[in-house]
């Protein structure tokens, strides 16, 4: 039953409780979001929430979750090697690389 | 009459009887594109170069050949199909200069019969809208309107179809984009069941719900398409292997004794009275035709468009992860570390309606909420589905209105996220459930098009398009062309 109390509280909550909620999930998303424009996301993120939270009244007990159309079973392939023409192909791709490799900000000191 | 604006059906017999070449059609193609592109924006990259190229070979095969049915007929890509050597921008500033080292399945496919891609068109960023208010590149207008959207996400595609640019045009549909913007401008637009289309090589937006599908004037010319882009593919694990009709060759059937269900909800609140009675008189020429009617109920309809806005940003904030400004895509200036490259890369590479998603996809599976909200809505799902396995037990097609009203002027619902997600009210459940459907247009309220969605059982396309093609035989709907660009 936790999982509906969860719902429950949400819709409870007001606009500006919302913010914390956004700046959190918002880091686990690792995207950011502008302070300026914190107060819009908050306020849209709760009338979404509001929105989807009718389901919480829908007797599902007993119903399996769906995850797929059609219930597929995954598919496997033969573990085959299928070798790459050209790999710069795809580095070349990047904003910056070189020798194959991508390279970003230093991770280690 | 220009070349551009013949039917499919008349490119193909002028181009295999000599009256035309294929050089001659696509540069009317072109032409008509540099034309109309600044009153409607349909565009984001051409490929006219590479298409006149293209139609030249086709040119110079010999004469008095076996000709493939899209031989030589030029079309457009909604910007979301990756184009080897083409930029793949999915309308994101993201992607704005992304071109990919590979193609998609569906553009390979109609490669190999002879089409002749001239571009890629404008689209609402990651395919996230039904307006197509939400592409980097700008609104797309609607050419019945210009004040009016386009629908969305494949907006672009709807626009240079019904402006006559190319016969017809690829689209992708996760909650109504394909069928929702055909409704808008007056086309016949399918998504086929989910795993008839390989989605390879397709950006992906929520991958249980993606498919591709075709956008063009007439049942008849979808068939064509969606014939040459179905089948499997061992690259997409989801693609079904299963035989592919030859739909055109199936569109001879009568509509005597063909069970049609109108379930009431596709008539409920919110569903425009001029809308919902152009349905109920389509439904009218239906029973005139031979086919009977009969009503059923969807009882978990209302529950489709809440279940799919938790389903479909779960899915996108996993599938959006992959846009991390370090293999490919946009990357912000001087990142301070590699957080902070991720977050600001993100931040600004990412349009308001993409971050939205993100953030309730990300909501919805984080711990101590992925079952309330995830779970929960993959079990409503279910019961959303099993409505339709009991409907199509009674019955071999639904029908109802595609949209509640007709195209909504540009900017009315910008700025309100929910009125808009209620734009898809009638189309998200097929999705859902992976079942195919289309939109045909059934008349027009104040010079808009109206659509009505004709739903089939899995793997039922030939049965939908057959009923599209005859209906499209009693009445001329799909004929009318937008006055400001005759």
């Amino acid at each position: 039953m936790l999982c509906y109390v969860a719902v429950f509280v949400t819709q409870l909550m007001t606009m500006s409780d919302f913010r914390p909620k956004v700046a959190t999930t918002a880091r686990l998303a690792r995207l950011e979001i502008v302070t300026e424009r914190m107060d819009q996301y908050a306020e849209e993120f709760a009338q979404i929430l509001e929105f989807v939270g009718q389901l919480e009244s829908v007797d599902t007990d007993g119903v399996e979750p769906m995850a797929h159309p059609l219930d597929l079973v995954q598919r496997l392939r033969p573990d085959a090697v299928q070798p790459l023409e050209s790999t710069a192909a795809y580095t070349d791709l990047a904003p910056e690389s070189e020798d194959n490799l991508y390279l970003v900000p230093r991770v280690v000191e | 009459m220009s070349l551009y604006s013949l039917s499919l059906s008349e490119m193909a017999e002028g181009l295999r009887a000599g009256e035309f070449s294929c050089e001659e059609l696509t540069q009317s193609s072109v032409d008509r594109i540099g034309a109309t592109q600044p009153a409607i924006n349909a565009l984001t990259t051409d490929s006219f170069e590479q298409a006149l190229a293209q139609a030249r070979e086709v040119d110079a095969r010999p004469a008095g050949r076996s000709w493939q049915p899209l031989e030589g007929i030029p079309f457009l890509h909604k910007d979301i199909f990756c184009t080897e050597g083409v930029t793949t921008s999915c309308g994101s500033k993201m992607l704005a200069n992304f071109v990919p080292p590979y193609s998609a399945t569906v553009h390979q496919k109609l490669r190999d019969q002879g089409a002749v891609c001239v571009g890629k068109t404008n689209m609402d960023e990651f395919a996230m809208g039904s307006s197509n208010e939400n592409s980097y590149f700008g609104p797309v207008r609607n050419p019945w309107n210009t004040d009016r959207v386009t629908g969305g996400s494949s907006g672009g595609s709807a626009a240079a179809v019904a402006a006559r640019w190319t016969p017809f045009a690829t689209g992708t549909d996760t909650g109504g984009s394909v069928r929702q913007p055909a409704a808008f401008c007056g086309l016949t637009g399918i998504k086929p069941t989910y795993g008839r289309v390989s989605r390879w090589g397709i950006v992906a937006f929520a991958s249980s719900l993606d498919q591709a599908g075709i956008i063009a004037r007439s049942a008849h010319d979808c068939a064509l398409g969606l014939g040459a882009i179905a089948g499997f593919d061992p690259q997409d694990s989801t693609s079904v292997d299963r035989p592919v009709p030859d739909y055109a060759a199936g569109l001879q059937s009568s509509l005597e004794g063909v069970r049609v269900g109108v379930p009431d909800e596709y008539f409920g609140e919110g569903i425009e009275t001029p809308v919902a009675d152009l349905a109920h008189a389509a439904i009218d020429d239906l029973a005139k035709a031979g086919a009977q009617i009969e009503r059923v109920s969807l009882p978990h309809a209302h529950l489709a468009v809440p279940t799919y806005y938790i389903v479909a940003p779960a899915e996108a904030s996993s599938n959006l992860s992959r846009f991390d400004g370090v293999r490919y895509g946009y990357r912000c200036e001087n990142p301070r570390d590699l957080t902070d490259l991720y977050m600001r890369s993100r931040g600004e590479g990412f349009g308001t309606e993409v971050k939205r998603r993100i953030l309730v996809g990300t909501y919805a599976l984080s711990a101590g909420y992925y079952d309330a909200f995830y779970l929960k809505a993959q079990r409503v799902r279910r019961l959303i589905a099993a409505d339709f396995e009991q409907a199509f037990e009674k019955v071999d097609v639904l029908v109802g209105p595609t949209t509640p009203t007709p195209a909504f002027e540009v900017g009315e619902k910008a700025h309100d996220p929910v009125s808009m997600y209620m734009a898809d009210i009638n189309t998200t459940a097929l999705n859902l459930a992976g079942l195919p459907g289309l939109s045909m247009p059934v008349g027009q309220v104040d010079g808009l098009p109206v659509g009505m969605q004709v739903i089939g059982n899995y793997f039922d396309e030939g049965r939908i398009l057959n009923v599209a093609h005859q209906y499209q035989q009693l009445t001329s709907w799909h004929t009318a062309a937008p006055e400001m660009l005759s």
